[in-house]
């Protein structure tokens, strides 16, 4: 049920992954580079961290999350009533220099990641104990990024 | 013939080829040099998760941990900050092939924990 929820609410965000793909930013010279953070890679993900209020860097679709705790966070936005205008997903599966890039932009090993507005949030566990403990709400309330109660 | 600092080297590796659980015995000697935790619960779920698109192929028993650390270290320092405390622990292991593939933690200082404990007994 709650994930249908989701589902419903995010439909929309088939837009935000073809923001990547037509740049070509992610193409490197050479391998030896696929370890660092180039000028282009690191351009890319800071467009794709300013697109939008609430950027979620997953491993699947919001539809079809191929990874449980990118399943678990897309949930916990579903919940909370993101406004799927508002909110975008990137497939990190999708790249591989996205998936290695973004890990180093935000000096964090690990996908899913969440950002509010240009903000790193954090991963999986820190929004599923902020979403139980009520800061994800207030959090998400301040930034103005909910679906107007009255709808 | 054979000089005692060759030997006991040997002894050192065959006892950790011996351990069934090898990455989960760095980590918990890890976590409890950095943190000195006063509680530190490592949980092995790599079998909940071997059957996912990503293990395939990867004979590892160690991919997936959950682990509860409970230290004086995360004081006055945020989730994202504790979390990457963590992190950089093991990020050899995690960057490896078929090292760490993912680790959900729960890091607390011993007030918090307290609180927790309160609230849900």
């Amino acid at each position: 049920m709650f994930s249908r929820t989701a589902f419903a609410a995010f439909r929309p965000i088939s837009r935000p992954t073809s923001v990547l793909r037509p740049t070509a930013a992610f193409r490197l010279p050479s391998v030896l580079h696929a370890r660092l953070l180039s000028t282009e890679t690191k351009a890319a993900i800071e467009k794709a961290v300013g697109s939008a209020p609430v950027v979620l860097f997953m491993k699947g679709t919001p539809e079809t999350p191929q990874c449980g705790f990118s399943r678990a966070s897309i949930q916990i936005l579903g919940l909370q009533g993101v406004d799927p205008k508002k909110f975008v997903a990137f497939n990190v599966l999708e790249d591989p220099e996205l998936r290695q890039g973004v890990k180093e932009y935000s000096d964090w090993p690990t996908i899913p990641q969440l950002y509010l507005d240009k903000e790193f949030v954090g991963g999986c566990d820190i929004l599923m104990s902020m979403h139980q403990n009520g800061e994800l709400a207030k959090m998400l309330e301040g930034k103005g990024v909910l679906v107007a109660a009255d709808q | 013939m054979l000089r005692t600092p060759g030997l006991s080297r040997l002894f050192s590796i065959s006892t950790r080829m011996a351990s069934a659980t090898p990455l989960e015995d760095v980590m918990r000697d890890k976590l409890a040099h950095a943190f000195t935790p006063s509680t530190l619960i490592i949980r092995n779920d790599s079998h909940k998760h071997a059957h996912h698109a990503p293990m395939q192929g990867s004979t590892s028993k160690e991919t997936h941990f959950h682990v509860t650390i409970t230290s004086e270290s995360f004081r006055s320092k945020p989730q994202p900050a504790r979390h990457r405390m963590v992190y950089t622990l093991f990020k050899e292991e995690m960057s490896r092939e078929n090292g760490l593939h993912a680790l959900q933690l729960k890091t607390r200082t011993p007030e918090e924990e307290q609180r927790d404990q309160e609230k849900n007994s």
